[in-house]
Order: structure tokens, then sequence, then C-alpha cells
């Protein structure tokens, strides 16, 4: 039970700290690619600025999202073997496919990208950042279908006390693995919108470099405006998707306890912290579960009542981290939607732009909370309805667990701290300027 | 047959990563040694610059391969070897990222400390690496369970020390020609002295090793089966007698090719002895995990080998361009990169 705790907790740290980059990662490597693929059409000396600048603070990022991704492949092995043992003949192969079709590409162009500005031809350097961010999206697309699998496991027999794999493609290409996909790394990419435009916002507040940062800014809105707009209507199907799949974590997402036809949704609505129930129900939307589950407000939602204690999610965390995340993504479509009206005079809207700016974080709590939503509602299953992450964890004595358990998380909020530092003092300097020759 | 197959490629995978990664870790554990200022220091970092992280993604790889492939030896091992690879993980973490922030900022603290941080993360992974795997080649106290039942200190029996000194020794020769092939002047006269003086105890730790070898583990068995395979230490031999005939001559990337050799070489030594085991148990030969007892269905195997043999090829290609492009010596102008280490 210990070794259970801590491997659970030393997951969570590391999924956690290692998903605080990964987003960043995938929408700024585009962002760079379209700012780059500018200058390249045009010759316009501020798109290569442009590039440099938000490319440094990608790089200072990236960093970190490799380092720690390598971290949680690792992790199945020393604290999940049983787990590993399992399911490996699914599960892994789709990680070691992402290494050898993905992460290979991203990693190796990066350092393409770094080093080659002078050594290889503009186009081909543009080419270098298209495939880092072509990269980072692909392998974001195996990780997925691995964690789709554990949500929804599909295409595979059980043989030799184990789970194999029956049918590959059905793995790669169901229904849960595309939408679960399309939710995250549009996640993904409104987080990164949202960081170029909140520090654009810092600096066109400050009047400084005004077309830089304007044109940083317009970039990234149209970008974020897009996705923000797509999550909410996508969202939607992902609930649905979840309702039949796992009904256990809608029930839990929506602290619903009774099974009702007309399923309502409450404005207000606080769980109990255990037990069954909620302490506040106020302003009922009747039949709006129904409709978010189902499509049909007639439609019977099974409560949480009716599950076996033993099989439902904690509720409270799943709750809270679903409504804020759809708060929080409702937020992002209408702050997209505002910026879109001004796009033409924004250095003339300083609300607006403080507004922008303190809202960098809140994309990160979004990102968080959706997987928070995902795993967590995933409980008490490692892999729904096959294994349960009790049975999942490694024989391992659990001083070891411990003490990696508090290295990683002193660690790793070392190592934020300085990650976080590093941008925040690149971001405010602004661009440098380009040396003379161009 | 599948099995055999992707053993072998298991095999290639983790001598591919070592002779990758090996240079770039062995640097980085000399520059405390090597580097006198901070313009050779930076000279140092940039020598990895472009390489490092395309290299790490071999582990990444053959981390996926052992668990993809054989997932029951993948769970067993990794969970076993726990502390040491966690300790290898915490350092390849600060190494990435000492690589990538060390220069971001102008300050003689911020840059010592990091420099201190990369010798640490640097060293400390080249000698556990090879503790482990001359553990996992003597066997390791593996129930039939899977579950482990020694302490962190079994595995630091004499025989996985000199695994571990030798991987640390090959890596820093490695390394130290890698250096002088990417630095010019005093650095790379340094570097080349360095590699030199290496060799001596490389040479004395490779003879041990393969005598420890033959009372310390099975290895031996399949050699004198399959004589074939004498090809393998050959190999290592070989490239340890010619890089140091290279590097007398001053034929830098020769030596380091020659050296190259015996990384791999010395690392399919040990695979090839260990066939069909992949982690032999110490307590119970039963409870030995074996490509036939640890592997991944065969559908899973063939759909990774076509996986494997369309992208490896591709991976390989574009890595040989990117050496190739950055073949030359890190110059002034790089240094002056402002995204550059």
């Amino acid at each position: 039970m210990e070794v259970l705790i801590l491997s659970r907790l030393q997951f969570a740290a590391a999924t956690f700290f290692h998903f605080l980059f990964v987003p960043l990662t995938l929408g700024l490597s585009i962002l760079v690619a379209i700012m780059e693929t500018k200058w390249v059409r045009s010759g316009d000396d501020e798109y290569k600025r442009m590039a440099k600048f938000w490319g440094k603070l990608f790089i200072i990022n990236f960093a970190l999202g490799v380092v720690t991704g390598i971290t949680l492949e690792f992790q199945f092995g020393t604290n999940w073997s049983r787990y590993s043992a399992y399911v490996g003949d699914i599960f892994g192969s789709l990680l070691a496919i992402e290494a050898t079709l993905a992460f290979f590409l991203e990693s190796t162009f990066i350092a393409v990208w770094i080093f080659g500005w002078e050594r290889i031809s503009p186009k081909l350097h543009c080419v270098a950042i298209w495939l880092v961010a072509g990269a980072g999206t692909l392998s974001a697309y195996w990780i997925i279908a691995a964690n789709a699998w554990m949500q929804h496991p599909v295409g595979f027999v059980m043989r030799n006390g184990r789970a194999e794999l029956a049918n590959f493609f059905d793995v790669i290409t169901q229904r849960f693995a595309v939408i679960e996909f399309v939710h995250t790394v549009s996640g993904a990419y409104i987080l990164a919108g949202f960081f170029v435009m909140g520090i654009s916002a810092y600096h066109l507040l400050k009047k400084r470099e005004v077309s830089f940062f304007t044109k940083s800014f317009r970039i990234a809105l149209v970008f974020a405006l897009v996705f923000s707009l797509f999550e909410v209507v996508q969202g939607h199907f992902n609930g649905g998707e979840v309702a039949t799949a796992q009904p256990s974590k809608l029930a839990a997402m929506e602290s619903h306890w009774k099974t009702q036809k007309m399923a309502p949704m409450y404005l207000l609505q606080i769980p109990r912290l255990s037990g069954e129930g909620n302490l506040i129900e106020w302003i009922p939307i009747p039949g709006a579960l129904s409709i978010l589950a189902y499509g049909d407000p007639n439609a019977v939602v099974k409560g949480l009542s009716d599950f076996k204690a033993e099989d439902r999610p904690p509720v409270f965390l799943t709750f809270v981290a679903f409504r804020t995340m759809v708060g929080l993504g409702m937020l992002f479509a209408l702050l997209t939607i505002w910026g879109f009206l001004i796009r033409k005079k924004l250095v003339d809207n300083p609300k607006y732009l403080r507004i922008m700016l303190l809202a960098i974080p809140l994309p990160y709590i979004a990102n968080e909370a959706g997987w928070m939503v995902a795993e967590v509602g995933r409980q008490p299953w490692i892999v729904w309805g096959l294994m349960r992450t009790s049975d999942a964890v490694s024989p391992v004595d659990p001083t070891q667990v411990a003490v990696s358990l508090i290295a990683f998380v002193l660690f790793y909020s070392l190592l934020g701290v300085v990650a976080f530092w590093l941008m925040a003092r690149f971001a405010k300097k602004g661009p440098a300027p380009l040396p003379a020759q161009g | 047959m599948l099995e055999t197959i992707w053993f072998a490629l298991w095999g290639v995978l983790w001598a591919v990563y070592f002779m990758l990664d090996g240079f770039d870790l062995g640097a980085g554990a000399l520059l405390p040694f090597l580097a006198k200022n901070e313009e050779e220091k930076r000279y140092v970092y940039h020598s990895m610059g472009p390489f490092w992280d395309g290299n790490e993604v071999w582990l990444i790889t053959a981390g996926g391969v052992t668990f993809a492939a054989f997932p029951t030896a993948y769970a067993v091992m990794f969970s076993s070897l726990y502390s040491a690879l966690m300790l290898i993980l915490f350092c390849l973490i600060i190494r990435g990222v000492a690589l990538e922030y060390r220069s971001k900022v102008e300050s003689h603290g911020w840059r010592e400390g990091w420099d201190m941080l990369l010798f640490i993360s640097s060293a400390l992974p080249a000698l556990l690496f090879g503790v482990a795997f001359a553990n996992i080649f003597q066997g390791i106290p593996i129930d039939a369970q899977g579950i482990y039942r020694g302490t962190l200190f079994t595995l630091l029996n004499p025989y996985g020390l000199l695994g571990g000194l030798l991987f640390l020794c090959l890596f820093l020769y490695h390394g130290a020609l890698w250096l002088g092939i990417k630095t010019g002047g005093e650095l790379e006269q340094r570097s080349r002295r360095y590699a030199k003086v290496l060799w001596v105890p490389l040479l004395i730790l490779a003879v041990a090793f393969l005598v420890a070898t033959w009372f310390a583990t099975n290895l031996y068995q399949n050699y004198l089966t399959y004589p074939v395979l004498w090809i393998l230490p050959a190999l290592a031999v070989a490239g340890l007698l010619a890089t140091r005939l290279f590097l007398q001559q001053g034929a830098a990337w020769k030596s380091w090719f020659a050296s190259s050799a015996v990384v791999v070489g010395a690392t399919l030594f040990g695979v090839a002895g260990l066939y069909p085991n992949l982690l032999p148990s110490s307590i119970d030969p039963a409870a030995s995990l074996t490509v036939t007892n640890a592997s991944s269905s065969p559908l899973t195997l063939k759909i990774m080998l076509v996986v494997a043999l369309i992208m490896v090829p591709v991976v390989i290609a574009y890595q040989v361009w990117v050496y190739y492009i950055f073949r030359h010596e890190v110059s002034p102008e790089d240094l002056a990169y402002e995204e550059g280490y």
C-alpha cells in the first residue's frame, strides 16, 4: 500500500511537471515556424528577429520538456513493473515507435535549428523548425494513443496472462485516441498562443518594440482564437465519448450521484470532500447533463450511487478539475474573440493588454486540470476495466520510492523555478537587435 | 527467430547509444580538468552542442525497445535497478538543463555551478551504466516472481564496479578524442595528451574485465559454442590498439572511429555472451528472463520490426547529415551565436 501511494504521487509529480513544458513546446514550435516562414517568404528581417526571440524562449522550455519525458518513460519500469509486464506488448510498442518516428526527428532538428543559422540556407533552416513542430505533434499522437488505450483498451486479446496485441490498426486509430489527441493538442496550442500574447502585451503596455510585438500578438491571436473556438465545440464531443466509454468518470466529473432521466447540471455545485452526494446544488439546468452525455435530454445518466464504491474515481478532485478546465476554456474563447475585435488597435487598449498579461498562467492551469480529469477520473483503473492501479505497482522497497519521491519534488521545484525565471528574464528583456550584416 | 532478431537489435541500440552519448558524457566529465578558462569551457560545451540531444534519443529508443520487445525483462530489470536508474535519470535531467542553461546568464557563479553539475551528471551515468550492465552480465538476485532479492549494495560488487570503471574510462577516452577533433590550439593539444594518458588505464581495465568476465559470468559459454562470435571482442581489442596508433599519427577522426569500435565491440561482446538471457538470475537459473519467456507477442515484434527497418535507416541518414554539417572545428563565430551555448 505504501509503495502504491508513493509511486502514484511520484508519477503524478513527474507527469504534472512534464506537462508544464510540453504544451508550450507543441504550440510555440508552430508559431516560431510560422514567423520564420514569413521571414523566408518576405525577406523582412523583423520576422527573423521574431523567430529568434520566441525561439529562444522555446529552447529554454524545450530542454525541460525533453529531460522530464525521459523520466516518465523509465518510471513505467521502475515503479509500475506489474503494469509494464501486463500491457507492455501494446503500450511499450507505442512508446518505442514514438521514439523512432518522432522523438529522433524533433531532437535532431532542434539542434540543426539552434546551431544552423549560418550553416545552412534559410529555406532549409525553416524546414528544420517545421520538422521540429511536426515531430512534436506527431509524438503527441503516439503518446496519447498509448494513454487512450489505458482509458479505452481495444485491439487486444488476453493471452499468456497479459494483454497481447490483436489489431494494431484499431489501437492507433480508435476514436478515443483521435478525440483525446485533438483535445489535448488544441489545449496546447491555446497555451502557446496565450503565452505569446501575454508577453507581447507586457511590451505593448510599455510601448516597446510596438511593431514587433503587435505582429507577434496578432499571429498568436489568430492561432489561439481558432483553437479556443474549436476546443469549446470539440470538448462537447469529448464529453460524449467519455459518457459512453467511461460512465463512472463522467459521473465523477459532474458529481452526479442519482441515476436519472433528464439529468441536470448545476450552475453552482459543491461535492462533499468524502462520502456521497453534494453539499450544495443550486440552479439546476434540467436535462443538461443528459444532453452533454448522450445528446438527448431524456437519456438516462447513471449516477455514482449505482457504481460500487471501489469502482468510483475520487469525485472531488475530478469534479473540481473538470469545472476549472471547462470554465477556463470558455474564458479563452471570450478573450480571443474580444482580442480579435480590437486587433487593429491593441496598443490603445491597455485594459485588454493587462488582462492578457495576467492570463498567461491560466492555460497552464487548464491543461493540467485536463490531465487530472483524464487520469484521476480513470481511477481505480490503470487500464480501464482490465487492471487496477493497485495491482500495477512494482514490488520494490518503499524506502527507495520515498527517497526518489522527495528527490523528485525538491529537484523539480528547483528546476521549475530556474526555468520560469530564465524565461521571464528573456521575455522581459525583449528581442535582441540583429547584427549589422543581417 | 523474431525474438532473436529483436535481441540483436536491442544490443545494437544500446551499443549505438553508448558510442554516441559516450563521447559527450566523457567530454562533460572532462570539463573541469581540460578547460582552463571560460572560453575553453564554452568550446567544450559547443563540441557537444548540436549532438547531445539526438544522441540521448538512442537511450530513449533502447529503453522503449526493451519495454516493447521484452516487457517482462523491462519490468524486472528497471524495478530491480531502481536506485541506480533513478540516479541516472536525475543526472540526465541535470545534464540537459546544464547544457542548455549554462551560457544563458552572464554570471560567474551561475556558470561555475552548472559546470560542476555537468561534471557530476556526466561522470556518474558513465559509471552507473557500466555497473548496471556488468551486473546484468553477471546476473542479479531475482526470484521466480521477478522480485529483486538484493539491496542497493548488492550491485556494487567487485565485478560491477570493474564494469563501471571500464565504462567511465572508456567514455573519458572517447570524449577526449572528440574534443581533440572539435577544438583547436591548446585545448586540442591538451585533449590529445589526456587521451594518450587515459589509454593506459583503459587497456588495463579492458584486460582485467575480459579476464574477470571468465570468472564472474557465463558469457564465454556462447563463445565456446559459437566461435564466430569472437569477432566481437576481437573488434573491441583491435579498435583499442588501432585507436592508440591513429592517435600517435595525429589522425583524429580515425582514432575516434576506432574508439567507437571499442565501445560497440565491448557492448556487443557482453550482449552476445548473454544470449538467450536478457537478465540472468543469480539465485535461480529457472527465474532468468530470456528472449523466449520475456518477449512480446509475435505480432508486436513483427510490427515493430517493420517500423524499425524503415525508420532506423532514416534516422541514421539524417543524423549522419547533422554530424556532417556540423563536422567543423568549433569556431569563435559559433560561440557568438545568441542561441548557442
